[in-house]
């Protein structure tokens, strides 16, 4: 699950610096469980401390993977989130990171070239030129943040399904892994990646993807939430080994679906 | 409710004191009120992360210490509040206990009983009895158990489950319902254990069973 990010070709060394300090083990994210530990309630109810805080966190990480498991099955291939008219559209609609809008990757489109690893037959590098001219739709759905907030957004782009049909993508491997420019990592479900309202997103609201949205690509997931859309995408595996996530990694669900 | 229909599953009652809460109730009850604190002190940390009033909960009665420790914890008392919140229900509808100690329930008698409360003329001579405000309060945080539940998977599955999202108005909607759902389970625990430790004798019922 954990792996060292290489530098590739559009990461931005600054962030990745800021973001690597972000992953070490801090204090007090680590032990996210510490509250728990002096919770009065039911420290009196039981007359002890309920958690030793790491088995606590073990046997939470455990259940969470059963719900991992729990959403998979639930998750239908064929049921398609609900779709909005234009007039539903968020406006503006939300700019949301870890950092702040200022040290968003700049992305140049010139030099901008997708990378495809893993299980598919052609690892060719794709330029925005020809991922433009891929078939594209539209879509107006609603991003819910893991926060709790939602805001409902227009995406278009070419669906995943047809991009990983294109690569000659192994389509019974267990996962689609994404890195992004400053650093940012998402691992899907396959099931999920073929969803057909998954999407290779080129544009926001019919216009090209703008910086804070995730220039040049992001993949609109309108079936799982917004920490699993990323954004600043530069490279694509195609693989059977789960690569965790930014913040997969640090406790959020894995699944994460809708 | 007569001592004879009471005693009909202890034969010597007239003996021995009678059986208040049976052990099925007194057990899901003790974990039900573990799994509503960890829902609770983990939901208030994930209201927090987005805030649908102008104030948060302060950290120190939230329990994982961040949204991703609370989502943790979130779903993982869920399984427990819903298994054991099913096993409850079932079971107060099959043993008939719902239909002895829940019913009839009129709104005279609640108003009459209300009063009686307020004015401290309610005796508690016999706390196998429900009082008709009991019989209001407990049937009230039933159905705000099934309120809270449901419009929480609304909230978790709007895609999966966007039936269920719809009829609690939608997404948005249906976070303002999980909300209000829990603030009135929140309101009864208020009433509930000020009542309890009021009554205590009441307490030693639902531990001890008589």
């Amino acid at each position: 699950m954990r792996r060292f990010r290489k530098l590739i070709r559009g990461v931005d060394a600054k962030l990745l610096i800021k973001d690597a300090g972000k992953v070490m083990p801090d204090p007090a994210r680590r032990a996210f469980l510490r509250g728990a530990a002096s919770l009065g309630a039911l420290t009196m109810l039981t007359g002890c401390d309920i958690v030793d805080s790491v088995s606590a966190e073990n046997v939470l990480r455990k259940i969470s993977e059963f719900n991992d498991g729990a959403q998979a099955w639930l998750f239908d291939p064929n049921q398609l989130a609900p779709t909005y008219p234009e007039s539903a559209i968020t406006k503006p609609f939300p700019f949301n990171a870890y950092y702040p809008l200022e040290d968003a990757p700049e992305v140049d489109g010139k030099d901008f070239k997708l990378e495809i690893g893993g299980l598919v037959d052609n690892k060719k590098l794709w330029t925005l030129e020809e991922l433009y001219a891929l078939p594209q739709e539209k879509q107006i759905t609603r991003h819910i943040c893991v926060e709790g907030w939602s805001a409902i957004g227009s995406w278009t782009g070419v669906r995943l399904s047809e991009f990983l049909r294109r690569v000659g993508a192994d389509t019974k491997a267990k996962y689609v892994w994404f890195q992004c420019a400053e650093g940012y990592s998402n691992t899907i479900d396959m099931a999920t990646a073929l969803h057909p309202q998954t999407q290779l997103t080129f544009k926001f609201g019919d216009e090209i993807l703008p910086r804070a949205y995730g220039f040049p690509m992001k993949c609109r997931i309108p079936t799982k939430l917004g920490f699993k859309n990323p954004k600043y995408i530069v490279a694509m595996h195609v693989t059977n080994k789960d690569l965790g996530g930014y913040w997969e990694n640090q406790g959020y669900n894995w699944f994460s679906g809708l | 409710m007569s001592a004879i229909s009471t005693s009909d599953t202890e034969p010597r009652a007239q003996v021995r004191p009678k059986t208040i809460h049976p052990l099925w109730v007194r057990v899901t009850h003790w974990i039900n009120a573990v799994a509503i604190v960890l829902m609770m002190l983990s939901g208030w940390q994930i209201y927090n992360a987005s805030p649908l009033f102008p104030f948060t909960f302060s950290p120190s009665i939230t329990i994982g210490g961040w949204l991703a420790g609370a989502l943790l914890w979130h779903f993982a008392a869920m399984w427990l509040f819903v298994i054991n919140g099913l096993v409850y229900v079932v079971l107060g509808i099959l043993t008939g206990r719902f239909r002895r100690k829940l019913f009839p329930i009129s709104p005279r008698a609640v108003i009459s009983d209300a009063v009686a409360a307020l004015s401290f003329r309610l005796t508690h001579d016999d706390l196998s009895v429900y009082n008709a405000v009991q019989k209001l309060l407990y049937l009230g945080v039933i159905f705000a158990g099934f309120v809270v539940a449901l419009s929480g998977l609304a909230i978790w599955k709007p895609v999966q489950l966007q039936t269920l999202t719809a009829i609690f108005g939608g997404y948005d909607t249906a976070r303002y319902v999980h909300f209000f759902a829990m603030t009135s389970i929140a309101a009864f625990l208020l009433i509930h254990v000020s009542l309890a430790l009021l009554v205590p004798k009441s307490l030693r019922a639902m531990i001890a069973g008589r």
